[in-house]
């Protein structure tokens, strides 16, 4: 506080105020605009060239092979499973989680007594750190002491001493990751949802109320419609988030059993740094970004639209 | 038809009884992992290891040996410790960034500075799952591979897009006029911003810090990637990777140690939580 009085006396001295915030503006933001360039940009950049060479861990004199990485890549079987898989998990997981998340919203947009704690509750799985709630599901899912089992062997559903062996299975443990992603995001959607619930304005849904519309006509004609922009938000970023995700998959199945619950990301992964094979990893990472950029750009386009209105 | 003959307040009743019945369910969706840790964590492993045992209670005596292990056998309480390091580091260089980004897009770039504010939003969006291999590249690079420093240089590459969007909203919301006001009273721009904007967006502030802290308490991919030496990890990869034997895996310890380490983190963040979800709903109504 007591440097900030000289120096700005200094920089005042016959200055407008206009061309101090013409060269201020760029200034200030200039430190964060280049800590981006440099770790986000130029690792990008860095990530394609990757991709067209033949790196691996111990040979960094790397030499440029083109699209062989690609083109190796898109004729693996273990890809394609890897590309499905990251496809049939987020959008099964995404369409569950805006359901639960819109009936979760409309129960929560009542006061009742308690909120706070339920409310904190239910926002644990998003505010937890993933890999370690991700620990929790795995003793869940537990070959022989899962707790779910000793549910269904309690309720007479599995013979006694039986076991479902949830990650052993590939449907299963399809199932298992499809739920922890479910799980995952719908705090987050219904946070978001809840937020355009309450910013409907009361007197709306009053007015249909008293012209005789019941709860299932407003919900569909009023609720719904007008909430579109803000369920298109939660759906977007809830795409971005389980698509790119990596933690659910590694910390659960290690996208086992046999490659049947590998990702683009944990593919990568494996390939990539535990493999050492750093082209093949960078080039299957960089089948994220088409699926990202689309995202992006509806997400730019949806705020357009919300402009206009 | 039922319906409208039942009395209101049966009627009344029965929607209510619905009402928690819809939220019990969801409950017990959400926090029934973080219950079956707490409970594990407490329980003899031979209590934990007979599959007749009902896992919901406590068939032997609660016992604290699960902790004791988790703080005299693991590196756990070092593991805290360099999360927050980590932690703090990111808190440092976020604010440090952030606030000036932040201020300049929403007072000094006008039009430019809005598209410019959703750019670097977008790169917020941009995961570590894209970039982790050519990071791992310029972490190797800089000489930090296997140490805390690799997080705390890559940690603001997701912390300083989202907080500058964070800010800027915040310093907009600011009436300009308080800032004129204090530089026809003579203040200096950087005098104005200090003593009348910056203490209006704190708030905001407290945002970032909370907002960053957890992210780099919650980042995995990097982590992962970056450091293998079990005395340099933070908590959410030394549980997951250093907890585990071989094959063995020690049930007790690894849900008190998730347990423990989740739950401050989510208290944490519940506070900022509706400032951070504006965040995103703001990006998604830009004006």
């Amino acid at each position: 506080m007591a440097l900030a009085e000289p120096i700005s006396a200094v920089l005042s001295k016959g200055r407008h105020l206009f061309e101090r915030e013409r060269v201020l503006g760029p200034l200030l933001i200039a430190p964060a605009f280049l800590y981006i360039v440099l770790l986000v940009g130029f690792p990008f950049i860095f990530a394609i060239y990757l991709s067209m060479t033949d790196a691996t861990t111990g040979n960094p004199y790397a030499s440029f092979i083109g699209l062989q990485n690609f083109i190796e890549v898109v004729q693996s079987p273990v890809f394609r499973r890897a590309l499905k898989n990251t496809f049939v998990f987020t959008i099964s997981s995404q369409v569950l989680v805006i359901v639960l998340a819109k009936i979760l919203a409309l129960a929560l947009s009542k006061n009742f007594r308690g909120k706070g704690i339920v409310l904190f509750l239910i926002l644990l799985p998003w505010v937890a750190p993933i890999s370690l709630a991700t620990i929790g599901w795995l003793w869940i899912f537990h070959a022989r002491f899962s707790i779910i089992d000793w549910i269904l062997r309690a309720a007479g559903l599995l013979p006694p001493n039986a076991n479902m062996f949830w990650l052993g299975r590939p449907d299963l443990a399809m199932i298992a990751v499809i739920t922890v992603h479910v799980w995952r995001m719908l705090p987050f959607s219904t946070v978001i949802l809840l937020a355009g619930l309450t910013s409907i304005p009361r007197d709306i849904l009053d007015q249909a109320e008293v012209d005789g519309a019941g709860f299932w006509r407003r919900l569909f004609q009023i609720t719904i419609p007008l909430l579109l922009p803000v369920i298109s938000v939660a759906i977007l970023f809830g795409t971005i988030f389980t698509f790119t995700d990596m933690a659910v998959v590694y910390v659960l199945t290690r996208g086992g059993p046999f490659d049947t619950t590998q990702v683009l990301s944990s593919l990568a992964f494996f390939k990539g740094i535990v493999g050492g094979n750093l082209g093949v990893g960078a080039a299957i990472s960089l089948f994220l970004f088409p699926v990202l950029l689309f995202v992006a750009v509806l997400i730019l386009r949806l705020a357009r639209r919300v402009e206009v209105v | 038809m039922d319906q409208v003959l039942l009395p209101r307040s049966l009627k009344r009743f029965g929607f209510q009884s619905g009402h928690f019945l819809v939220l019990g369910a969801f409950v017990v969706f959400t926090a029934l992992p973080f219950a079956w840790m707490l409970i594990t964590a407490f329980k003899q492993n031979t209590d934990l290891y007979n599959p007749m045992n009902n896992p919901f209670w406590f068939n032997e005596p609660p016992t604290l040996d699960q902790w004791r292990y988790v703080f005299t056998k693991t590196m756990y309480a070092r593991w805290l410790l360099n999360t927050a390091f980590v932690g703090v580091m990111v808190v440092g260089i976020t604010l440090l960034l952030a606030i000036p980004a932040g201020y300049s897009l929403a007072r000094f770039l006008g039009r430019w500075g809005e598209q410019l504010g959703i750019g670097i939003f977008l790169v917020y969006l941009i995961p570590p799952t894209l970039l982790f291999i050519p990071m791992a590249r310029v972490v190797t690079a800089l000489g930090l591979q296997n140490t805390l420093w690799s997080l705390v240089v890559t940690y603001p590459t997701i912390t300083i897009p989202f907080s500058t969007w964070l800010l800027m909203g915040f310093f907009k919301s600011i009436p300009r006029d308080l800032e004129e006001a204090a530089l026809v009273d003579g203040y200096s721009r950087l005098g104005a911003f200090l003593k009348i904007v910056l203490p209006l967006a704190v708030p905001g502030i407290i945002t970032v810090v909370i907002f960053s802290f957890t992210l780099s308490a919650q980042e995995f991919v990097y982590a992962l990637t970056f450091v293998t030496a079990t005395a340099q990890k933070t908590v959410s990869i030394g549980v997951p990777s250093d907890m585990v034997r071989g094959d063995i895996f020690d049930w007790g310890p690894l849900m008190g140690s998730a347990f423990l380490a989740s739950v401050p983190v989510a208290i944490l963040y519940y506070f900022v939580l509706d400032r951070f979800v504006s965040g995103f709903t703001a990006a998604g109504a830009i004006r």
